[in-house]
This record gives C-alpha cells, sequence and structure tokens, in this order.
C-alpha cells in the first residue's frame, strides 16, 4: 500500500510534466487542427536555455522560470510566424512536414552545439520529507504544484476571459471570426506563445527532475507528451492533462513491474488500443468533415 | 512507319541491359566499394521512396511509419540468413530470404491497413506513428535478435544487381498498380473518399492494396539494407529514419515515379556530400524540406511524371492516332 502510494507520487510527478508539454500539443491542435511536432524539441529547447541562464548568471528557480518560459514563447512565435503561417491555407500535410523538419532542425542543431547530455545544476535545496513512510521532496512538490498551477491559470484564460472566448471562436471556425472582426492571426501566435511557455516550463523541470539534458529528449520525453495528448484527445484541453496522468501512471506501473524496456512498449501499445477503440481520444469529439 | 523509341520491347530490352551492366560493372573493377555502396543505397532508397510514395502521394494519407515495416523486412531476413541457414548457397537463400521480408512485412500492413478504414488524415498518423514505435521497442525486448545491441554477422549480400533487379521491380509494381483501376481508386480516395465510395471505388480493398504493396516493398528494400550494412539494430529504424525517407518523398514529388527516383537519388547523394558536416548534414536536410514546402509543396515533381514512364496507348488505338497525324489533320498527342 506504501508502495503503490509512493508510486502514486511518482506519477503525478511524470504526468505534471507531460501534462504540460501535452497542453501546447492539444492548445495548437485545437486552434488550428494541426499537429505541431516541433513542439517536443521546443520543450527540449527550455531545459537548453536553463542550462545557458545558469552559466551565464546564476539565478534562482523562479526568475529561471520566467525567463525561459518567456525565451520559449518568443521561439514558439518565431516558429509559427516564419514556418507555419504562410501555410496556413496549404494542404494539411504540407503544415505537418513542416513541423516535422522544425522539429529536425531544432533538435539537430541543439546536437551539433552540445553533443553530449549534460547535467543540470540544482537550481533548489532539495529537501527530503517523510510524511506517514512516505517520501516526497521539495522538487516534487514544486513540480506538481507549478504544473498544477499553470495548468490552472490556462483553465482560467481559456474559460473565463476575453482572449479564450476569441481562441475559441477561432477554433470552432477561423474565417468567420476573421470577418467578426477578432484578429485571429494574433490569437494564433498567441496561443503558439503560451503553447510553447507551457513546454519550456516543462523543460525546466523535466530537466530539474532527471537531471540530464539531451538533445533527444525531445523525441523520448515530447512525443509521449504527444501520446498522452491523443489518448486524452487531442485538442482538447482537460483531455490532455487527463491523458497525461493517464499515461504518468501507466508508464511508472510498468517500470516497476516489468523491465523499463517494456515503457515504450506499453505506452504506445495503449495509445494504439484506446485509438481503436475510441478513435478520438478519450475526451476527444469526433469531428464532422473527414479530414 | 514504325518508331522503334516506342517499341514494346524497348523497355525490356534497356531494363535487361541494364540489369547486365550492373552484374558486370563491379566485376571489372571500374567501380570501387564506395560507388558501389553509394549506388545500392539510391536503390534502396529508392525503393523505400516508391512503395512509401503509394500511400503518401497516391493515397494521400500520412503514414510515418514505413521504417516500421523496414525493421520487419530488414529483421525476418536476416534471421533467415543469420540464425536459421547460415550454410545454404547465397544465390538461392538470398532472393527467398528479400521475398520473406517482403512478406512478412506486407502482413503486417494489413492490420494498419484495416485500422485506415475507419481512421484518416491526423489520427492514422498517429497510428503509424504507434506501429514503429511498438515494432521498434518490440525488437528491443526480443533477445533472439539480440535485443537493443542488434543482429551481428549477417553476410553482405546486396550486390549492385540485385539492388537494381528489386529496384526496377518496385517501380514495375507500383506503375502498374497506380495507372491499372486499383491505381485510380486509390488516388480517387485522396480527392475525395465519400465521392470515390459513391462513384463504385472499393475504398476498403484500395486501401488495403495500398498499404500491403507499400509495407511489402519497405520490408523488400529493408531486407536489402540489412544485407548490405552487415548490422541491423532497432535504432536504425526509428523515427528519423522514417523522417529520412518522407524528406526523400515530398522533396522528390508526391504521386511521382520519376520524383520518387529523383529524391532517392538527390538525398541520398546529398547526404554523402554532406558527410564533412557531421551532426550538421541533419539540419541541412530538414531545413530544405521547410523551404521545399513553403516554396514548392508538391516538391520537384508532384502529381507529375516523364512520359517513358507512364504506360501508352495500345498499340492498335496508336496506330490510329498515327494515321490521323499522317493524314495531316490535328495532332493526337
Amino acid at each position: 500500500m506504501k508502495y503503490l502510494a509512493q508510486q502514486a507520487i511518482n506519477a503525478l510527478q511524470l504526468g505534471s510534466i507531460y501534462a504540460l508539454i501535452a497542453l501546447g500539443y492539444s492548445m495548437v491542435y485545437g486552434v488550428l487542427t494541426m499537429i505541431n511536432f516541433a513542439h517536443g524539441d521546443v520543450f527540449m529547447l527550455g531545459a537548453f536555455f536553463c542550462l545557458l541562464l545558469i552559466a551565464i548568471v546564476p539565478v534562482p528557480f523562479w526568475v529561471a522560470l520566467i525567463v525561459v518560459m518567456g525565451a520559449t514563447a518568443i521561439l514558439g512565435t518565431l516558429i509559427e510566424r516564419f514556418a507555419y503561417r504562410p501555410l496556413r491555407d496549404a494542404p494539411r500535410v504540407s503544415a505537418i512536414i513542416t513541423a516535422l523538419g522544425c522539429g529536425l532542425v531544432i533538435q539537430n542543431t541543439t546536437l551539433g552545439i552540445s553533443p553530449y547530455a549534460r547535467p543540470m545544476p540544482h537550481l533548489l535545496d532539495n529537501v527530503t520529507y517523510q510524511f506517514g513512510g512516505l517520501t516526497i521532496t521539495t522538487l516534487q512538490i514544486i513540480i506538481i504544484g507549478v504544473s498544477v498551477g499553470l495548468m490552472m491559470v490556462l483553465d482560467f484564460l481559456i474559460r473565463k476571459t476575453s482572449f479564450g472566448m476569441a481562441m475559441r471562436a477561432v477554433a470552432s471556425d477561423r474565417a468567420t471570426v476573421s470577418l467578426l472582426g477578432v484578429p485571429a492571426n494574433e490569437i494564433i501566435a498567441i496561443t503558439f506563445a503560451i503553447g510553447a511557455a507551457l513546454g519550456g516550463a516543462a523543460g525546466l523541470l523535466y530537466g530539474m527532475a532527471y537531471p540530464v539534458v539531451s538533445a533527444a529528449m525531445g523525441i523520448t520525453v515530447g512525443w509521449k507528451a504527444f501520446v498522452a495528448a491523443v489518448i486524452g484527445g487531442i485538442g482538447n484541453m482537460r483531455g490532455a492533462v487527463l491523458g497525461a496522468f493517464i499515461l504518468g501512471a501507466v508508464e511508472v506501473m510498468t517500470v516497476a513491474v516489468l523491465p523499463s524496456t517494456y515503457r515504450d512498449l506499453i505506452s504506445y501499445s495503449l495509445l494504439l488500443l484506446i485509438l481503436v477503440i475510441k478513435p478520438h481520444g478519450l475526451l476527444g469529439k469526433p469531428t464532422l468533415h473527414k479530414a | 512507319m514504325t518508331d522503334w523509341t516506342k517499341s514494346r520491347y524497348l523497355p525490356p530490352v534497356v531494363l535487361f541491359a541494364g540489369l547486365i551492366i550492373t552484374v558486370i560493372l563491379p566485376a571489372t573493377g571500374l567501380l570501387n566499394d564506395y560507388l558501389q555502396f553509394v549506388l545500392v543505397s539510391v536503390a534502396i532508397n529508392a525503393i523505400l521512396c516508391v512503395s512509401l510514395n503509394l500511400v503518401n502521394g497516391w493515397m494521400g494519407e500520412f503514414s510515418v511509419g514505413h521504417a516500421g515495416f523496414m525493421a520487419l523486412g530488414a529483421y525476418a531476413s536476416a534471421i533467415l540468413t543469420v540464425k536459421l541457414f547460415p550454410a545454404a548457397p547465397d544465390i538461392l537463400l538470398f532472393p527467398i530470404a528479400v521475398l520473406i521480408g517482403g512478406c512478412v512485412a506486407g502482413l503486417a500492413g494489413i492490420p494498419v491497413g484495416i485500422l485506415s478504414f475507419k481512421t484518416r488524415g491526423d489520427y492514422l498518423a498517429i497510428i503509424t506513428l504507434a506501429f514503429l514505435m511498438i515494432v521498434k521497442s518490440g525488437l528491443e525486448n526480443i533477445p533472439y535478435t539480440g535485443g537493443p545491441r542488434g543482429l551481428l554477422g549477417i553476410p553482405r549480400l546486396t550486390t549492385v544487381a540485385w539492388a537494381y533487379f528489386w529496384c526496377v521491380v518496385a517501380f514495375w509494381v507500383i506503375r502498374n498498380l497506380v495507372y491499372s483501376k486499383y491505381g485510380r481508386g486509390i488516388a480517387a480516395i485522396r480527392e475525395d473518399e465519400i465521392a470515390a465510395e459513391a462513384m463504385g471505388v472499393n475504398t476498403r480493398t484500395a486501401k488495403l492494396v495500398a498499404f500491403v504493396t507499400s509495407s511489402f516493398f519497405a520490408g523488400v528494400a529493408g531486407a536489402l539494407f540489412a544485407h548490405q550494412l552487415q548490422f541491423i539494430n532497432p535504432s536504425s529504424f526509428d523515427i528519423l529514419k522514417s523522417t529520412e525517407i518522407l524528406v526523400m518523398v515530398y522533396l522528390g514529388g508526391v504521386a511521382s515515379l520519376g520524383g520518387s527516383f529523383l529524391g532517392a537519388g538527390v538525398v541520398t547523394i546529398l547526404t554523402q556530400c554532406l558527410q564533412p558536416l557531421g551532426t550538421w548534414r541533419m539540419v541541412v536536410l530538414p531545413a530544405l524540406l521547410v523551404l521545399l514546402m513553403l516554396f514548392r509543396p508538391a516538391g520537384i515533381m508532384g502529381y507529375r511524371d516523364w512520359n517513358w514512364l507512364k504506360p501508352h496507348l495500345s498499340l492498335k488505338l496508336r496506330s490510329k492516332t498515327e494515321n490521323k497525324n499522317e493524314n495531316g489533320k490535328e495532332t493526337v498527342s
């Protein structure tokens, strides 16, 4: 029982990082119905930006978090402006390929600059607390707290503000919304910025939790988050969070029972299984027109 | 007046001559090992490219799982040549191994094809991605094939001639498929699935045929690849490999035989030329792809083809049109 509870905490930690990344995938898909394959690499760059920042000026955690989120937000907007916007009305496949290409460019540029995995320096004093036999570290509390906090801010933003309303409107019908005077391009750019900022934050948190940062992170972790977004129903924010926590739990349990090499096998089989049973994910709504 | 360039015997003669040349040329020593390696790579990539083009170009889906089919073909054939029949004569074993590699991959194409009945677009892309990851991490967990370390000591059986032969077979089969009734059905699915179904295209059969053919040739290419490199491991068939094939397809041109060949040739040779750049090579290629998508989304030869690759009118019809021309009437192209 205690063991199970301990694993649950680990699952929450992994799940909340996945959720932050998955939200970025899901937001962009919701607004543009486009899979932003470069998002995993933006997540990876978040960790690298943090390394860079600490190498230049040793800053406390909160400052690093804000700077990294700002930097990835700018990067996300730039990618949208120069790679995706020109293709807005092109066939969808072109946009997907461009996204894949952008991701590979980012990943391999990082690999060219930093060929080896780097250790992440400690940003926080990591204190271990004991609660009735359960071990929980400051780091875990901060990771789960920051993630849940950011998700709540995002949920508030989308559901309660005029920006959120505009974003949902753009998602449901871009052409009409533009006619009604909503600046669709700005809304889409801000969506990308928010998604990328969340990804960057996740990169930083992941780097702190599993203190090795490598260029392959965008694929190994980023794509996992994409799987989470699809499991929950891509395009649906709450679905992305749900999918992320399910995936986190499944992965932690898999590693607890089987050798860790089975992790990918199990999580991708889960993805396939869910897509076969519910082709649009757990909370996703089927689209009326075929893609 | 018969024009020998339009003779129906010309293509087989030229192709057979090509086969003879590829058999003789390496034996003369004019081609060093490196050139042979590049030629074989071009042929293997051309097979991968044309087979992926069947699904991504002609059928208009987006499959990222091609490296998974390739892996199945590579492993199936390598198990035959390394584990099961290491003593069998190569000349007999190799074609059978390649064929079986193709069949294993083709069989794996059936479930993916069936899943594509209901799922399309992005979700199908995700299914192929999941397929690829399952194959890769599945292979990593099979101790019989060496797990993540992979299979070593595969005999080097892929010669220029074999690569050429399979490349011709792949192009021939896929050309005949896409210009046949089924092929028109496949292209109709790309344009509008519902309309295609309404016009009497059996979309399920067409999808299944496309997926199975495509994965069969991916398996063949994988088998050739394994016996060229003499070493395979699961991570040689990851998402990067798929992306590499995607680059070739979309660079060369979607739904185009000539484009597939061009894309494979350009990318393979460019990769070799950019070898000194090391990791940066993989920056240049995707960047090229992004630029291409921005400025020429259908690739170099998208939806077009060289005339000599298209099937001509039958001889009877052709002689009629030629007679017309000689009578001084309007030219019929």
